[in-house]
């Protein structure tokens, strides 16, 4: 009935040996990976840990394992994104005078649009998530997250969207439209192949966990915090946190439908986007900002609150003006959904308009602003320790002001029409992701990593870490900024003028040093862990923090809190240790705390597959999958295990344990 | 105020414009007026901002050698934590900042719309009643532009003149995807997008050989999708014109579906002359014989649709074809660049059944448009003058 190539269509839809890229650097990259892959697939066989990984790691449902694999999913993908910016950067280093550099346009186009799409969905975004996750139910004396297996689920569904775009660079090609995929461009007619629609599903699959893990932060900051924690008396992380999720629960689904109407473009024919038949590319462009900027706060606010909490603890003393933090970070989520037309001023909106979004676009420098002087004035009449979140610290303060500057010039809508687009504007936003986003993880990254493992990481490296950062981020991105001024615009691969070329070389030195800061990120993990019994922390309270997550061992039980701590003031680990408190050491009770559930897991898989035949046209595959996926929804809703109790003697032991290395250090 | 900052502050901020001076940074020293005042909004609001910006940066190093631990002898006050008056300022100055830089912003961002006409030459000159703006009609293609000169009936591809100090009035479409027309030394930046026009006023100063760049990602060529602007003295202009005139082709219908077929590094190529209505046509995306012009689309929208009628139009109005197909590939076909097989059927390049080739676009004069309601909808403003075919599908609906 059928003929041969029917047969294989109907099989394998629009996937045929074609897919797999012919290009040298993608064969090496992908022999290397799969040798990779290979090796780590066997030690894991060979030590035995595959029962372990799953039944300890990847079926956890406790908020603290689930932070820590979304930390090392953002690693990982980390090397990935800053493996494509550095290919940019020695692109256009080169390519000049009629050299067209290595990486002809079909390559560099896929790449640039890579490195966007990894370094805000795949790195950024499972960072934040993975302090928030881990820091917040500490922070507010709480035994896990409201949805303990929603949270597993979340997790599991990001790793997916993050496998679907990996597979995009063996398996056919990745978008080359920018990261934000603007139609008619990503429309069926212009990118015909499959690298739009790898982008749609690896993006719709991660933001059903990112959404959803937003609704389970609301829920456990809401309603479980500890007795006598009122909103006022909350941390700031958890403050920053809880504005965050708010964000991410209202504007993730906008990013959803959107990229939904876009694929109904590219697979039904529907007409929104397209020129045909009266669509409005115009439309996108402002459905997917309204979503976007919010995203930059969403990176952002965490990233402010993990800030507040490492210069209090570091300059011992409390906050300064804890409670115009908190409004200043309320006023910048409200106000981040008033500014999305900034994005694009020279789209040809009305003066009016323009000058009202560049109006509220600098209104939120008002509150940046005091929450600069905020941890400037906790700076003041403190006694600071140079630790190494401190060091992130003082340089974020010293690298985010330039960034916030460029930011309000850009927000000038006359100005925008000069600079919009170009070199200017891409060292703009990085330089307020690395010298605000990123610098802030670090330092949480420094500061939490000893609650989370039980010893500190090695201080010079993490010194050598934080120098060729900041360093290299200066050389590498001051450069864009003349060259924004140069009249150079962003996504060109290859130039004409010579006398760009100076600037292009000195911004791949500045790569290179970065390239040895992640390097020394590495190390710095390493040699803590061969040296963790020198670094060893038994106190739980390393930096005489001022927070809950201080007042539990580190790493912290699996029930967090043998008991519920009750809150007196802000700052309540350190009001505790004020008011002389004692640990209690008898009467403890059983803990009703969930069961681990491999759904997650299950689900995760079914949607890569379901998210790989809708890119290739398996239709077959595509049902089949989604099928499967409602099948194990409904049945897990049958799955009455899900919980159990911490026997009494099991916490006994614990916290008695406990008891005796506190002994050991007096 | 912002002037006198300006004298005040200029040799500092030269500083660093001194140290840059081995490049030519266009955007700071532009050649046309507009594009010098985007410059002055740039120093201004840099200026403005550093009186918040400075204090921060040197307080931040202070506070943190100042109060650093091993310094005993300053002031250790772990509880202290508010201070109104200090938040009163923390607030206030800002805020103070923000309220000039908005008025500031209010008031440029009118000033330089770009839909706005020009009320100047440059900073000393108003312009003269008897000068007539030179209307250039900008359209970019894949991958290149192509500029029409309606007052001259010629056209060009990546190479544009403008008499130095005459009023420049740009028309500007794109027959695909978005792009964005950026001469740095002349104006801003602003979207080239098909199916609309945007528009910008602007003016050259001084003579010179400038570059001229698509801003905004549009695909494989978009590198190298850059053209020449020569801002010449009016007999240089006239010079010009005149080779263009003398060395050109004709550029019609056909011409203009050979030409916006993607191409990576066009050549420039000079028109003598253009066939009537072609730029209207690209606007409307209606050069393709058998295609329905936008602004007749939008006509029988605003008369409240065609109805079931409609079905007819479908053909008409799908302008998306170039690319997808076996025969539309361009370049290096991608892996995986298969035509979609969602069923769809693939879009033909041949005209619908029944239509006429040669439905010629109604003139319509479209500068009667409001300068600042944003884009021109092709429709906008029109008579209703659709073709009579179009009429009677909207004589069927109530």
């Amino acid at each position: 009935m059928f003929d041969d190539t029917n047969l294989t269509q109907l099989i394998f839809g629009r996937l045929s040996w074609e897919a797999i890229p012919h290009d040298p650097i993608i064969i090496s990259t992908f022999v290397a990976v799969v040798i990779g892959g290979l090796a780590i697939v066997a030690l894991i066989t060979k030590y035995k840990l595959w029962g372990y990984l799953w039944n300890e790691w990847f079926t956890t449902v406790d908020h603290k394992k689930i932070g820590i694999m979304y930390i090392i999913l953002a690693i990982v993908m980390l090397l990935r994104g800053f493996a494509d910016a550095i290919m940019m950067r020695i692109q256009q280093a080169i390519a000049f005078n009629g050299n067209e550099g290595y990486l002809n346009a079909h390559h560099y186009d896929q790449i640039f649009t890579a490195h966007g799409v990894i370094m805000i969905f795949f790195v950024a975004m499972p960072f934040v998530t993975g302090f928030m996750n881990y820091v917040v139910p500490l922070q507010i004396g709480a035994r896990d997250v409201s949805f303990p297996f929603l949270n597993n689920f979340s997790f599991w569904m990001t790793t997916a969207g993050a496998i679907i775009i990996m597979i995009s660079l063996f398996v056919g090609e990745f978008a080359r439209t920018g990261w934000l995929a603007y139609p008619p461009l990503s429309g069926a007619d212009y990118s015909p192949g499959v690298g739009v629609d790898y982008y749609i599903w690896g993006l719709q699959v991660a933001g059903v966990g990112t959404t959803l893990s937003g609704i389970n932060l609301i829920a456990t900051i809401v309603k479980m915090r500890a007795p006598g924690m009122t909103f006022m008396k909350m941390p700031v992380f958890t403050w920053t946190s809880l504005c965050t999720n708010i964000l991410i629960v209202a504007t993730f689904p906008i990013l959803t439908a959107t990229l939904a109407l876009l694929s109904l473009d590219r697979y039904v024919g529907t007409n929104f986007f397209t020129n045909d038949l009266g669509g409005n590319p115009m439309m996108y462009v402002n459905l997917i900002w309204i979503w976007g900027h919010p995203e930059v706060y969403i990176l952002i606010l965490p990233a402010f609150g993990i800030f507040s909490e490492v210069v209090a603890t570091f300059c011992g003393k409390r906050l300064f003006g804890y409670a115009s933090m908190v409004y200043a970070t309320c006023v910048i989520m409200i106000l981040s959904y008033l500014v999305w037309l900034h994005h694009f001023f020279t789209m040809g909106s009305g003066a009016s308009v323009n000058a009202f979004f560049g109006i509220t676009t600098m209104i939120i420098s008002i509150p940046t602003g005091a929450k600069m002087f905020n941890w400037l004035f906790t700076m003041y009449r403190g006694r600071i320790r140079y630790e190494v979140p401190m060091l992130w610290t003082v340089g974020f303060m010293v690298t985010f002001v330039i960034g916030g500057m460029t930011g309000v010039m850009l927000a000038i809508p006359p100005a925008d029409f000069v600079l919009h687009n170009s070199l200017f504007l891409v060292a703009h936003f990085h330089n307020v992701i690395i010298g605000g986003v990123l610098f802030g993880l670090m330092a949480g990254l420094v500061y939490w990593w000893p609650k989370a493992f039980g010893y500190k990481l090695d201080d010079f490296w993490g010194k050598m870490t934080f120098w060729f950062w900041q360093i290299g981020f200066f050389f590498a991105f001051m450069p864009l900024y003349v060259l924004g001024l140069m009249g150079v615009t962003r996504r060109v691969s290859q130039f004409e003028d010579p006398s760009l070329q100076i600037w292009f070389i000195i911004a791949a030195f500045g790569a290179v040093l970065i390239a040895l800061g992640i390097a020394s990120f590495i190390i710095q993990l390493v040699v803590s862990y061969l040296r963790r019994d020198q670094l060893r922390e038994t106190s739980g309270d390393p930096w005489n923090g001022r927070t809950l997550e201080w007042s539990t061992s580190s790493p912290p039980p699996d029930y967090n809190f043998a008991f519920t701590p009750v809150v007196h003031d802000h700052d309540s680990w350190y009001d505790m240790k004020n008011r002389g408190y004692e640990r209690p050491l008898a009467g403890f009770k059983r803990i009703h705390m969930p069961k681990n559930t491999g759904t997650g897991v299950i689900l995760s898989g079914l949607s890569i597959a379901l998210a790989f035949a809708l890119i290739w046209y398996i239709w077959w595959l595509a049902a089949v999958s989604f099928i499967a996926i409602i099948a194990v929804s409904i049945g897990h809703t049958f799955n009455y295990k899900r919980d159990f109790y911490i026997p009494v003697e099991t916490v006994t032991a614990t916290e008695d344990a406990r008891s005796r290395l506190l002994a050991e250090r007096i | 105020m912002p002037n006198l900052l300006k004298s005040a502050l200029r040799p500092l901020l030269l500083l660093p414009v001194l140290l840059l001076t081995g490049c030519n940074m266009v955007v700071m020293s532009p050649s046309g007026d507009i594009a010098a005042q985007q410059r002055d909004l740039i120093v201004v609001s840099t200026i403005l901002m550093l009186i918040i910006i400075v204090p921060v940066l040197f307080l931040t190093l202070f506070f943190a050698w100042r109060y650093r631990q091993s310094n005993t002898a300053a002031t250790y006050d772990p509880e202290w934590h508010h201070s109104t008056r200090l938040e009163v300022i923390i607030w206030a100055a800002p805020l103070a900042i923000i309220i000039a830089l908005g008025a500031i912003t209010w008031i440029s961002t009118h000033k330089l719309d770009p839909y706005r006409p020009l009320d100047r030459i440059d900073a000393e000159r108003p312009i003269p009643a008897d000068v007539k703006p030179l209307t250039v009609q900008v359209v970019a293609l894949d991958w290149k532009w192509l500029f029409f000169y309606p007052e001259y009936g010629i056209a060009t591809v990546n190479e544009m003149a403008a008499p130095v100090d005459r009023p420049i009035t740009f028309q500007i479409t794109a027959s695909s995807v978005m792009n964005s027309f950026y001469i740095p030394a002349l104006a801003g930046m602003i979207y080239a997008m098909p199916g609309m026009e945007t528009k910008l006023h602007a003016v050259i100063n001084k003579e010179g050989d400038y570059e001229g760049i698509s801003s905004n990602y549009s695909g494989d060529g978009f590198s190298h999708m850059r053209f020449r602007f020569h801002g010449l003295q009016q007999g240089g202009f006239d010079e010009w014109i005149a080779r263009v005139k003398q060395n050109g082709t004709m550029l019609n219908r056909d011409a203009f579906l050979k030409l916006e077929k993607p191409s990576i590094r066009e050549p420039v190529r000079l028109f003598a002359g253009v066939e009537d209505g072609l730029y209207d046509a690209v606007l409307n995306m209606c050069v393709r014989p058998g295609q329905m012009c936008m602004r007749d689309m939008m006509h029988i929208d605003m008369m409240g649709g065609a109805g079931v009628d409609s079905h007819e139009n479908r053909a008409k109005l799908q302008h998306d074809n170039r690319h997808a197909g076996p025969a539309g590939g361009h370049g290096e076909a991608a892996p995986g660049a298969t035509f979609p097989a969602t069923g769809n059927p693939a879009r033909s390049e041949e005209p619908a059944e029944g239509v006429d080739g040669d439905q010629q676009p109604p003139s319509m004069n479209h500068d009667t448009h409001d300068m600042h309601q944003g884009h021109k909808a092709p429709a906008e403003g029109s008579e209703g003058a659709a073709p009579p075919q179009l009429n009677t599908n909207g004589s069927t609906q109530p």
